[in-house]
C-alpha cells in the first residue's frame, strides 16, 4: 500500500519445522511480493523436536513488516515468528571472516586494529591472515573498512530476546 | 493384491492403494483427473474399486476448473489427479485460481521414481518447486510410511482456515512400494491452528461502533460463503436485525439475498453506483470476508474516506493489507457473525432504527439513478437482456451460474439475481478465461438434477472448449450461453476507453461456428441472431437434456457500465457513455493498473 511512513529495518526470528523446502517456502515469500532480505541464517535448533530456526532481517514500512510476519505466521511448516525489532529488547550478534592480503607491513596494521577491536586471529601465512569478528552488524562493518580485506564471508545476523522469555513451541 | 481387499489387510498396501483408500477414508466421491506414466499405479487401484469415480476431463487445467466448481457449489474439497511434467504444470493456472478464490482443492501429481528426481527424467518437472507460490502448501512424498499421513495432512490444510489449493507430488516408486496405512486422526500438523473463534472484546467494539453509526454499510465477499451456508443464514439475519445496508463483492454474490431491499448490488470498478457511493460516504464500514481487492477499491487514498472500518477476516494477512482498519477481528465468519448477532441482541435497546432514515433517503436518491439500467431498442440482442431473460426464465429452478472472464461476467453479475450462496461461480481474483465451462463440469456432476448454466463469451469459451468431450462422456445437461460480439470485450473496453479506441488484436477472427462447433460434439447448437429469437432459444436450450452451445449474437460495441476507472475512487464512477461529467482525465498513475 503506499504510505509515506518511513522504512525501517526489522529483525525477525521464525520457529520452523526442519523439512525440505522450508527455506524455499520462506525466501519465496519475500521475492514474491518484492520484499528485501537483508540479511538470513538457518540452522537446527532442536534436533528432538526436528525444529530450525531462522533469522530474517528485512527492511519496510509497519505496514509492510505486519504483512511480513503475519504472511510468515500463515507457512504451514511456521511454528512462531517473533519481530525483535518491536517485541525488544534483543541481543543481536554476526560474525565474520576476513581476510588481509599484503605485506609485512600491511599485515602488522591489521594485527593491531584486531587486537583493539577484538577480532581473532584464525589462520595466519607470511603474506595472508584471516581474521574471526562477532558483534553487532555495525561493529562488523567498522571492522572490515579499518582492515580494508581482499575476502570477506559474513554469517548474518543471530539474534536473541532479553530476559526470561523464550520462543518456544507450542506443546505438542 | 486386489484392492477389493483393500479394508481388510492394511499391512500389505501399495502406496497407490494407501493413496486410494485414504482418499476414501476423506469421503472422496469424484476425482478429475487424466493418466499417464506416473500416475498408472494410482488409476490401476482407481480402476479396482468402486466408492470413487473418476471423471476424465481433456486438459489438466480443466481437471482443476471442474474441481473448483465441485467444490464451490458443494462446500467439499475438489480432488484432482494428474501425471507428471506437463500434467502437473497443466494445472498450474487451476491452482492459482483456486488460491486467489479460496477454493479447498488437493492435487495429486505423479512424479519420476524418487531416484530418478533431478535427472530431467521424462515427464520430470519441479512440481513443488513450480506449484510452491500458487497453493497453500505442497508435498512431495519421499517415504511410503509418510503417504497416509501427508494425504489427510493435504485435505486438513485445503478445507480449514482459509481454504485453498494443497499439490501432493507422488513418484511412482512410492505408488509402488509397500506402505502402512494411517487413518485420518493421524495429522500431525505442529504449527498449523488457524484461529476461528474471534475475540470478543473486539466484537463488542464492532458493535458498538454499529449502534452508534448513522451511515453504516456491511461489506461482505465471499469469505462468508466459504464459512457455509449457516454463516449465509446469521448475516442475513445480522443485516436485517441492525436495518442497515449491505453490498457484495463479485464472490459474494448469494451471501444475502438479493431480492431483499437493503442489498444495494455489488459494489467495485463494475458495481452499482449505489453500492458504491454508499461505500465512499458511509461513516462505518463492517467488512466480512472480504479482502479490499483493488477491483473494490477503486484509488486507495480516496476509499471511503471517512469510515471506521471493521474487518472481520479468517486469514490475518488479509487484514490492514490495502487498507489500515479500525477494528480487525480474526475468525471464522460463522463464530462471528453468531457472536455479533449475540452481543447485537444483548443491546437491541439500545438500537434506535431512526437514526438511519437520513442515510436511506440519501441510498434511495442514489438508486433513482438506476444505474444498471441499459435501453434494449431495436432487433439487435443487447447482452444485458440475454442475461435478464436467462434469469427471468430459470428463477423458479434450482439453478447453478458459472461464467468465464470479461464482460460477459460483468453483465451476469450484475443482472442475475443470486437469492443463495453457493449458486454463483465465477474466477473472481485471477480472472481465468475458460474457467467457466469446466467449473460448469463439476457443479453439473456435483448437482445432476439442477440447471447448469455456463454464461460466457466467445473467446472465453474457446479457451477450454474442448471439454465439450467431457460434458458428452458424461452426458452432462450443462446449458452454455455464449454472448459472442466477436470481440475480447472487455479488453476492447479498455482499448475504447484508455487506448484511443485502437482495438489491437482484440477482435476475434475466425471464430468456430458454435452451432456446429456442438453438432460436432454430438450436442446441441442454437443460436439467436435477433430480439425475437431470444425466448424461444432459451427454452429450446433449457428443455435439452445433453450439452447445449446457444450462440447468443449481441449488440457488438456494447460496453460494461457502470464503470470507476483504473485509479479513481468510488464517487468519481461512469455511468454511461455520455457521461463525461466532472471526471478527471485518467491519472498516468491510474493508466498503469490493470
Amino acid at each position: 500500500m503506499r504510505t509515506n511512513e518511513e522504512e525501517r529495518r526489522h529483525t525477525i526470528v521464525v520457529l520452523v519445522d526442519n523439512e525440505p523446502g522450508v527455506l524455499a517456502r520462506v525466501i519465496g515469500l519475500f521475492s514474491g511480493r518484492g520484499y528485501n532480505i537483508d540479511s538470513l541464517t538457518v540452522a537446527e535448533v532442536d534436533k528432538a523436536r526436528g525444529l530450525s530456526r531462522i533469522n530474517i532481517v528485512t527492511s519496510g514500512t509497519r505496514v509492510v513488516i505486519e504483512q511480513i510476519k503475519a504472511l510468515l505466521a500463515k507457512l504451514v511448516p511456521v511454528h512462531k515468528v517473533q519481530d525483535l525489532t518491536v517485541e525488544g529488547p534483543a541481543v543481536e550478534r554476526e560474525l565474520a571472516l576476513v581476510k588481509v592480503v599484503g605485506d609485512r607491513e600491511r599485515l602488522i596494521q591489521a594485527l593491531r586494529i584486531a587486537d583493539f577491536m577484538h577480532a581473532r586471529l584464525v589462520d595466519s601465512r607470511p603474506d595472508s591472515l584471516i581474521f574471526e569478528v562477532t558483534g553487532t552488524s555495525d561493529e562488523l562493518d567498522a571492522f572490515i573498512a579499518l582492515v580494508e580485506p581482499l575476502e570477506v564471508s559474513r554469517a548474518g545476523v543471530v539474534a536473541i530476546a532479553r530476559g526470561p522469555k523464550a520462543l518456544l513451541p507450542d506443546q505438542g | 493384491m486386489p484392492a477389493s481387499s483393500l479394508a481388510t489387510d492394511t499391512a500389505q498396501l501399495t502406496g497407490a492403494q494407501v493413496i486410494v483408500k485414504a482418499l476414501q477414508d476423506q469421503g472422496v466421491e469424484l476425482i478429475f483427473g487424466y493418466p499417464g506414466g506416473a500416475v498408472l499405479p494410482l488409476y490401476d487401484v482407481l480402476f479396482q474399486q468402486d466408492k470413487i469415480r473418476h471423471i476424465l476431463v481433456r486438459h489438466e487445467q480443466a481437471a482443476v476448473h471442474a474441481a473448483e466448481g465441485y467444490a464451490r457449489s458443494t462446500g467439499k474439497v475438489g480432488v484432482v489427479l494428474v501425471t507428471s511434467g506437463p500434467g502437473a504444470t497443466n494445472t498450474v493456472t487451476g491452482l492459482t485460481d483456486a488460491l486467489m478464490d479460496s477454493t479447498p482443492i488437493v492435487c495429486l501429481t505423479g512424479q519420476v521414481p524418487t531416484h530418478m528426481i533431478g535427472n530431467d527424467a521424462f515427464q520430470e518437472a519441479d512440481t513443488v518447486g513450480i506449484t510452491r507460490p500458487c497453493t497453500k502448501h505442497n508435498y512431495l512424498v519421499k517415504r511410503p510410511e509418510d503417504l497416509a499421513r501427508i494425504i489427510h495432512e493435504a485435505f486438513h490444510v485445503a478445507r480449514s482456515g482459509r481454504p485453498g489449493p494443497v499439490v501432493v507430488d507422488l513418484p511412482k516408486n512410492i505408488q509402488m512400494g509397500k506402505a502402512p496405512y494411517v487413518g485420518p486422526e493421524a495429522v500431525r500438523l505442529r504449527g498449523y491452528h488457524p484461529r476461528r473463534e474471534p475475540d470478543l472484546a473486539r466484537v463488542e467494539e464492532a458493535i458498538e461502533l454499529l449502534l452508534r453509526a448513522q451511515r453504516p454499510i456491511f461489506y461482505v465477499g465471499g469469505g462468508v460463503i466459504n464459512a457455509g451456508p449457516a454463516a449465509c443464514v446469521l448475516l442475513t439475519e445480522l443485516v436485517r436485525a441492525t436495518g442497515a445496508p449491505i453490498t457484495l463483492t463479485l464472490m459474494g454474490l448469494g451471501a444475502y439475498p438479493a431480492s431483499d431491499p437493503q442489498f444495494l448490488g455489488m459494489l467495485g470498478m463494475h458495481g452499482t453506483y449505489e453500492a458504491n457511493m454508499a461505500m465512499y460516504s458511509c461513516d462505518l464500514m463492517l467488512a466480512i470476508g472480504a479482502r479490499f481487492d483493488d477491483r473494490v477499491t477503486g484509488r486507495l487514498d480516496g476509499f471511503s474516506p471517512h469510515s471506521k472500518k471493521v474487518h472481520v477476516d479468517i486469514d490475518p494477512s488479509s487484514i490492514n493489507k490495502n487498507v489500515v482498519v479500525d477494528v480487525p477481528i480474526v475468525g471464522d465468519a460463522e463464530l462471528t457473525l453468531l457472536a455479533m448477532l449475540d452481543c447485537f441482541r444483548r443491546r437491541a435497546n439500545e438500537h434506535d432504527p431512526e437514526r438511519l432514515t437520513a442515510w436511506w433517503q440519501q441510498i434511495a436518491k442514489w438508486r433513482e439513478v438506476d444505474s444498471l439500467r441499459f435501453r434494449q431498442d431495436g432487433k439487435a440482442i443487447k447482452p444485458q437482456t440475454a442475461i435478464k431473460r436467462l434469469w427471468e426464465k430459470t428463477r423458479d429452478r434450482d439453478v447453478y451460474v458459472t461464467t468465464d472472464v470479461g464482460q460477459h461476467q460483468m453483465w451476469a453479475a450484475q443482472h442475475f439475481k443470486f437469492d443463495k450462496p453457493m449458486r454463483w461461480l465465477t474466477s473472481g481474483g485471477l480472472g481465468t478465461m475458460g474457467f467457466g465451462f469446466p467449473a460448469a463440469i463439476g457443479v453439473q456432476l456435483a448437482h445432476p438434477k439442477a440447471t447448469v448454466l455456463c454464461i460466457s463469451g466467445d473467446a472465453s469459451f474457446v479457451m477450454n472448449m474442448q471439454e465439450m468431450s467431457t460434458a458428452m462422456q458424461y452426458r452432462l445437461p450443462i446449458k452454455t450461453f455464449i454472448l459472442n460480439n466477436q470481440y475480447m470485450g472487455m479488453v476492447r473496453q479498455w482499448q475504447d476507453f484508455f487506448h484511443g479506441s485502437r482495438h489491437a488484436e482484440s477482435y476475434m477472427d475466425a471464430l468456430p461456428d458454435f452451432v456446429k462447433l456442438a453438432e460436432a460434439f454430438g450436442a446441441v447448437g442454437l443460436r439467436a441472431t435477433t430480439i425475437d429469437e431470444l425466448d424461444p432459444v432459451i427454452d429450446a436450450a433449457l428443455a435439452a437434456d445433453r450439452p447445449v452451445i446457444v450462440d447468443v449474437v449481441v449488440e457488438r460495441m456494447e460496453n460494461v457500465y457502470p464503470m470507476i476507472p483504473g485509479g479513481a475512487a468510488h464517487n468519481e464512477i461512469k455511468l454511461s457513455p455520455e457521461d463525461n461529467g466532472p471526471h478527471e482525465p485518467i491519472s498516468e498513475e491510474g493508466m498503469v493498473l490493470v
